[in-house]
């Protein structure tokens, strides 16, 4: 504790602002003196930056906030500005630090119309100090200042670089997600005027970890549902559950592709990440009560993200969808309160960024060569760019859940989390759910090699084979790509290395009534909420 | 010595000062008429000065004769020009000093 | 059996159960390097491999060479190890391990709590050693030298939750090592005769990639410790196959086929992610092969349980073994190249469903009390299944699909076997028969390589003249393949019926229970299997060539389209030819059982039972043998000949004779029975329609899915969930519209306006003053003068 380096997660934080500005202020003409920058930037911050946390961060201790800083913000609200990771978030923040240099190299002579390096990059960089803010943010309002930042230059990429129909995805996702932070807002204000501890004194506090050890006493049941509530409409819309979803596959359509990249990669996890943060710890028994239901959105997600991935026409639309049926499972895992289930879920969100992040690079460079996307005029990649075609067959294998790549153990160990739910859940219920998710991967099989078949194998169709435009990846292609290829292999076969980071801090996120043993459960003195009455007689 | 004389006098020459600056057109009488209110004044002063044995009324009865020579200079050069502007000295169609 | 608790109780612990150790040989201990190498071969192949001078074909072959040596070293490192690993050592290493864990208190808990376990356990093992020993019949000596199979075992962690660790591992006992020499034996000759026969094909290299990787993952999925492990390789496999059928994807078909091979497989999958799931949780959160199905076996788990995860289980192995009603893959999968049907869909990956009840055995043999019942769903799938596919066989006119459904026949035999607890029967079979199919699958290859095409009834015939050493390994594999003695299928085919039980009628033949309607089918079975084989080598071999110099549509393999007669193949196709036909003949003789030989020929007899079957390890089941007979070897032969024979009079006699009357070359009569008897063309028309499941597939469930129901719910996301979004929104807007319109336009900013208006009038007002009049100004000043002197006066 001696040395805390408490001044990096500050530094990680707001370093992209500083360069955004910086950028801001280079004039425009220099492009090339933009990007350098940009990549300066973000290079730096994953070299020496998600360096730096490998190796202060200390594993043997996962389970406790490291790197924290406490000091005074708000003080007329008691809103403080804390900062500290755990387990859980290292693996998002290095996850985040990864994916916004990669962006910049793969816009490197990507730019989307209209070009404006400039503008472009600076909005990545304001973007990654949201994403980085969101996760270290330990007090509920700067978290929600930094949930709320990232908003507003997604809105502008979609808005401004998009495709056709941008201003009307822009709007529906700013809107959406808007409306959720509205009622997450209210959430949050509720739990600072109603926490109050056992002996009846008010908490006025937006500590996230004070919450945190308060875990919901002494506060009423409806109080405690309504609340969870808010959290999560916040949270869900910004997975997206079912039936919350519609916003995204239209801005992933819309977006650039590296504004696909960064949403699916990182922006989809802010709302997982909320619910395993903040919404399950601090409300353990309203999580109870709410868990089926969102174990059944979570599986009704899987199963109809995959339907609709089978009825699309577009390659990118498709992906998008299968990010609902992906999340899916995440909610699942989330769903069963279980250490199992959110270190699967933990597991899967990492996953679902580097694959999916893939799946979006290659269909951004298909529509770079091709100008369409349009499945049925696509075929034959594998002949026309044998390689891009053969990542493309390798993104898809990681999506569907091949063991041995990284998307498997996000799969697989939500799945068997649900069999045995936590203390207080259903089994009966919580296990269809399993049966039906296992059914998902069959359609999650079902829609990827559908599309690897259409795009990839066969002859190319008439109107492009003697197309000059189309040639395999270019350097900078495999350069962005390279590295989460890597990590795909690298973490589907050493899991432990996730594992093992997120396992404790999970298990010290959820109440020990969720998780403990049958036969302990007594000793525990626990609400009725959490089923001891039915354990014990 | 009787003020009242002379309080009247100035009144009668003021209020013919005052009507004449009002209603005539002629830019020359209106600056004749401001003269006669200066005098109207003058006398007063001159009154007051010698009611109360101080010369300090005749001192400033001098000071606004000069003040009126100067006054009277410039009032007649821009009638002049005026005159040469318009070819008219009608201050009745002089309205530029509305904004 | 003081020393099996205090085992028992070990394994409470954590470091050890009854059954296997972590000691044994080097090579035992560290067998992760058998799919370790080619694993690196793949890697090496897939970056370099296009710039080798073989393009990438030698590391692929040196790797499997190596995997090879290394797999018959561990074969003779299990042989010594399982003779001569003495309990005594076992104590030493376990009490090791005691004295390292927290001894004292801990252990003095444990043997409170299992007490039970203790008596029991010390009742049960004498008993199946007894059981074992009246099984062998008493009349042969070796039996008192048996002691207890111990596995040997090597472990990691591979990733941890809730403070639990899983482990990665190996687990190395007969079973392993027997699959490890078979798949490294015929992924070898599958290397070397794929250098001719997909030589110049545009993606050698990456053929080989996937050729070593198959390799990996199928040697990965032999030594699995874990579940989870299991079920890795299991879809690695999978995968491979998907990219080797696939490998002339150019095609659409063959695409297709690629595709229904996986997504058929992972329908499998749901039963074994769920059963393995269940089985997880019920043996108390682990994924440990050996701890599941010790605990299976003492009963720890509850029969509904297993039973539940066993029909899970099956699902899986009826999609990856080809088991009725999820075979259909396995027909279209022919649509890859010739090698690798003979390695993945005939010797390796398909019988990995086989392998897997096996591995698993415990589980199947309680859930499914194989013990007691006499009629079970795992033997019943795999006696329809035999029978069903043996019938489709019929009318196939490619020989590979033929191959293809005497495959789902023959994987139909071993899973029958290990469902009525012929446990050595079916593995023995599973060695026989991979050697025997792989050579009849080479073969077939061989000849296609020669003609272009697949098609017998269209370009083959008379092909014996042509390709004489093809000719005869073929003729060698069929014979093993019907089970005529004494090649290697009759030893391990009859091995099987007799482990049904059946009749007493021939002998009394025990077993664990009286299958007698899988004996039947068995014996049926093996007559189909002699009329179709028959009709095949007539239909390949025999007549005339019928051969017409055409366009090679459909013979992918084929690149030497310049010589119009055939010709035998080169030495790096037939010499693998060779080697299997010589397996075919002799590798019956491993497992001779006891009673066929009398005299002292007892190092021959039941070796493969001795070395490969886990004897008294507490994670098997004590399954009894069964007696051989000679009269049911003598009968089910009869019937089997009796369908050649059959077929032989129809082919070689009829269709022959009427060949010669026409002096053309024919493949069936032309008025033939099913053109004529109705019930019998229907017949015909349904095995031609392949009982018409791949159009409830196809056509309905895979179409309906992708058609119908996800347009449906897309239609629902876009015109229900998005449209109300949308509908809110609009509505949003048109309140708003609403609220600017009729209240802010009109009262808040009438408001404002008004306020605004009666300042602007007043203005205008009071601008009138302004007029620029002097004089008037003067006016002003001297009224306002005035005013302020009646104020000055009257006021103050």
């Amino acid at each position: 504790m001696e040395n805390n380096n408490e001044w990096i997660l500050s530094v990680l934080t707001f370093a992209p602002l500083v360069g955004a500005l910086i950028i801001m202020a280079i004039p425009k003409g220099d492009e090339v003196f933009h990007k350098g920058f940009a990549l300066l930037v973000s290079g730096a911050l994953l070299i020496f930056g998600g360096g730096f946390l490998l190796t202060e961060f200390d594993f043997d201790r996962a389970d406790e906030m490291q790197f924290t800083y406490d000091t005074s913000w708000i003080s007329v609200i008691n809103s403080r500005y804390i900062v500290g990771i755990d387990g859980m978030a290292l693996p998002l923040i290095l996850l985040t630090l990864l994916v916004v240099p990669l962006c910049v190299i793969y816009s490197w002579d990507h730019f989307p119309e209209p070009h404006n390096p400039k503008a472009f990059l600076a909005l990545i960089l304001i973007l990654e100090t949201g994403m980085i803010g969101t996760f270290v943010a330990e007090d509920l309002i700067l978290f929600f200042v930094f949930f709320e930042v990232v908003l507003l230059p997604m809105f502008f990429m979609i808005a401004v670089w998009g495709g056709e129909d941008r201003r009307y995805a822009s709007l529906k996702f700013f809107l959406y997600t808007l409306f959720g932070s509205a009622l997450m807002i209210l959430a949050f204000l509720s739990l600072f005027f109603l926490a109050e501890d056992t002996a009846g004194n008010a908490l006025r506090t937006f500590d996230i970890q004070a919450l945190t050890e308060w875990r919901g006493a002494n506060l009423s049941r409806s109080a405690g549902l309504l609340i969870f509530g808010g959290m999560f409409m916040g949270f869900g819309i910004k997975v997206p559950m079912f039936p919350f979803h519609t916003w995204l596959p239209d801005a992933h359509t819309q977006a650039p592709t590296v504004g696909s990249v960064i949403l699916a990669a990182v922006l989809l996890k802010l709302g997982t990440y909320g619910f395993i943060r903040i919404a399950i710890p601090i409300l353990p028994e309203a999580a109870v009560e709410w868990a089926p239901w969102i174990g059944l959105l979570a599986v009704i997600g899987i199963i109809y993200g995959a339907l609709g991935c089978l009825a699309q026409t577009d390659m990118k639309r498709l992906i998008a969808f299968s990010s609902v049926s992906h999340m899916g499972f995440v909610m699942l895992g989330i769903a069963t309160l279980t250490t199992f289930g959110i270190n699967a879920a933990v597991f899967g969100m990492v996953a679902h960024g580097l694959i999916t992040g893939i799946l979006f690079f290659v269909a951004g460079s298909i529509k770079e060569r091709y100008h369409t996307l349009e499945i049925k005029r696509l075929g034959g990649l594998l002949l026309q760019a044998p390689r891009m075609g053969w990542i493309l067959g390798f993104a898809t294998m990681a999506s569907l859940g091949l063991p041995g790549l990284a998307g498997f153990w996000g799969e697989f160990p939500a799945i068997l989390a649900a069999y045995q739910p936590a203390n207080g859940l259903s089994e009966a219920v919580f296990r269809t759910y399993m049966v039906v998710a296992a059914v998902g991967t069959v359609l999650a099989a079902g829609y990827l090699l559908w599309l690897l078949q259409r795009t990839a194998f066969g002859e190319p169709s008439e109107e492009f084979a003697k197309d000059p435009n189309i040639h395999d990846a270019t350097k900078f292609e495999y350069v962005a790509w390279a590295p989460m290829l890597v990590l795909i292999v690298v973490l589907g076969v050493l899991p432990n290395l996730l594992f093992k980071t997120s396992d404790p801090a999970v298990e010290k996120s959820l109440h020990p009534c969720l998780i403990a043993e049958e036969a302990d459960l007594a000793a525990l003195d626990c609400p009725a909420v959490f089923g001891v009455e039915v354990a014990g007689g | 010595m009787l003020l009242n004389q002379f309080l009247l006098l100035a009144g009668a020459l003021f209020c013919i000062g005052v009507y004449g600056v009002i209603v005539r057109r002629n830019g020359v009488m209106v600056l004749m008429s401001i003269e006669m209110i200066l005098n109207a004044v003058n006398i007063n002063l001159v009154a007051f000065g010698a009611f109360n044995g101080t010369p300090i009324g005749s001192v400033f009865a001098l000071f606004v004769i000069a003040v009126a020579a100067a006054e009277v200079g410039i009032g007649l050069a821009i009638v002049l020009l005026i005159y040469r502007n318009k070819k008219s000295i009608d201050f009745s169609e002089v309205d530029t000093l509305k904004g | 059996m003081s020393l099996s608790s205090l085992l028992l109780f070990a394994a409470e612990t954590g470091p050890a159960l009854p059954g296997y150790t972590f000691g044994g040989p080097w090579i035992l201990r560290n067998a992760w390097l058998l799919p370790f190498i080619p694993a690196m071969s793949f890697l090496v192949i897939l970056f370099f491999g296009k710039r080798l001078p073989y393009k990438g074909a030698e590391i692929g072959i040196a790797s499997v060479a190596a995997v090879l040596a290394l797999a018959i070293i561990s074969n003779f490192a299990w042989f010594d190890h399982r003779d001569h690993y003495e309990a005594a050592e076992a104590e030493d290493a376990i009490g090791a391990l005691l004295n390292e864990a927290e001894s004292g208190a801990a252990l003095q808990v444990l043997v409170v709590d299992g007490t039970a376990e203790e008596i029991r356990l010390a009742t049960e093992e004498p008993a199946a050693g007894e059981l074992f020993a009246a099984a062998e019949g008493g009349d042969d000596g070796h039996s008192s030298e048996i002691h207890p199979s111990t596995a040997v075992r090597a472990e990691a962690t591979w990733f941890q939750s809730g403070g639990k660790e899983f482990k990665v591992g190996t687990l190395i006992d007969g079973q392993a090592v027997m699959m490890l020499f078979v798949v490294s034996f015929i992924s070898l000759l599958v290397h070397v005769y794929s250098t001719d026969y997909v030589a110049g094909d545009r993606r050698y290299t990456h053929y080989y990639a996937f050729l070593s990787l198959f390799t990996a993952s199928m040697l990965l999925l032999v030594i699995s410790a874990s579940t989870i492990q299991f079920i890795t390789a299991w879809e690695l496999v999978g995968v491979c196959s998907f990219a080797l059928i696939g490998h002339w994807w150019e095609e659409k078909p063959n695409s297709d086929a690629a595709l229904k091979a996986f997504l058929t497989n992972r329908v499998g999958d749901i039963g074994l992610l769920v059963g393995m799931i269940i089985l997880f949780f019920a043996a108390g959160q682990t994924f440990d092969i050996v701890k599941i199905n010790t605990m299976a076996l003492n009963g720890e788990i509850g029969h509904n349980t297993l039973l539940v995860a066993s029909l899970c289980l099956m699902g899986a192995v009826m999609s990856k073994s080809g088991q009725f009603v999820l075979h259909t893959w396995l027909p279209d999968a022919m649509a890859g190249p010739t090698p690798v049907s003979a390695l993945i869909h005939a010797a390796t990956m398909v019988v990995a469903g086989v392998y897997m009840i096996a591995r698993l055995y415990g589980v199947f043999y309680e859930g499914l009390s194989i013990k007691d019942s006499s009629v079970n769903p795992l033997a019943l799938v795999g006696m329809i299944t035999l029978v069903f596919a043996g019938l489709l066989a019929f009318v196939q006119d490619d020989i590979k699909k033929v191959l293809a459904y005497s495959t789902v026949s023959q994987l139909g035999y071993m899973v029958m076997a290990l469902g009525v607890g012929a446990w050595t029967a079916a593995l023995f079979h599973l060695f026989t028969h991979a050697f025997f199919k792989a050579g009849l699958f080479l073969g077939a290859g061989s000849v296609a390589h020669s003609v272009h095409s697949f098609d017998m009834k269209k370009d083959m015939g008379g092909m014996r003249k042509f390709m004489p050493t093809t000719y005869k390994t073929f003729v060698i594999c069929t014979l093993a393949l019907v089970g005529i003695f004494p090649f290697a299928g009759f030893w391990s085919k009859d091995e099987i019926l007799v482990g049904t039980g059946g009749w007493g009628l021939f002998g009394g033949t025990g077993g664990n229970g009286s299958y007698t309607l899988m004996l039947i089918g068995g014996i049926l079975g093996a007559s189909l299997t002699g009329a179709y084989m028959t009709r095949v080598i007539y239909l390949t071999f025999f007549g005339e060539f019928r051969h017409v110099a055409h366009d090679d549509h459909g013979a992918h393999d084929s690149h030497d389209a310049h010589d119009h007669l055939p010709h035998e193949s080169g030495p790096r196709i037939t010499i693998p030819l060779i080697l299997l036909s010589g397996f075919a003949l002799l590798a019956g003789l491993v497992n001779l059982p006891p009673g066929f030989i009398t005299g002292n020929l007892e190092s021959w007899q039941e070796r493969f039972l001795h070395f490969y079957e886990p004897v008294s390890a507490a994670y098997f089941p004590s399954v009894a043998h069964g007696t051989p007979s000679y009269s049911l070897a003598v009968f089910s032969s009869a019937i089997g000949i009796a369908g050649v024979a059959m077929a032989y009079f129809y082919y070689f006699v009829l269709v022959d004779r009427k060949a010669k009357q026409l002096g053309e070359s024919l493949t069936e009569l032309p008025n033939g029975p099913t053109t004529k008897v109705g019930f019998l063309r229907a017949g015909h028309t349904l095995l031609v329609e392949k009982y018409y499941l791949d159009h409830l597939y196809t056509d309905f469930i895979a179409a309906g899915t992708k058609g119908p129901i996800a347009r449906a719910v897309y239609w629902v996301n876009q015109n229900v969930l998005d449209a109300t979004i949308d509908a809110v929104g609009r509505t949003s807007v048109k309140t708003g519209t609403a609220v600017y319109t009729h209240f802010d336009q009109k009262v808040v900013d009438g408001a404002v306006n008004v306020t605004g208006l009666v300042s602007s009038e007043t203005g205008g007002e009071l601008r009138k003053l302004q007029t620029g009049k002097i004089q008037q100004y003067a006016a002003y000043l001297f009224a306002g003068a005035t005013v302020l002197a009646g104020v000055l006066i009257f006021v103050i």
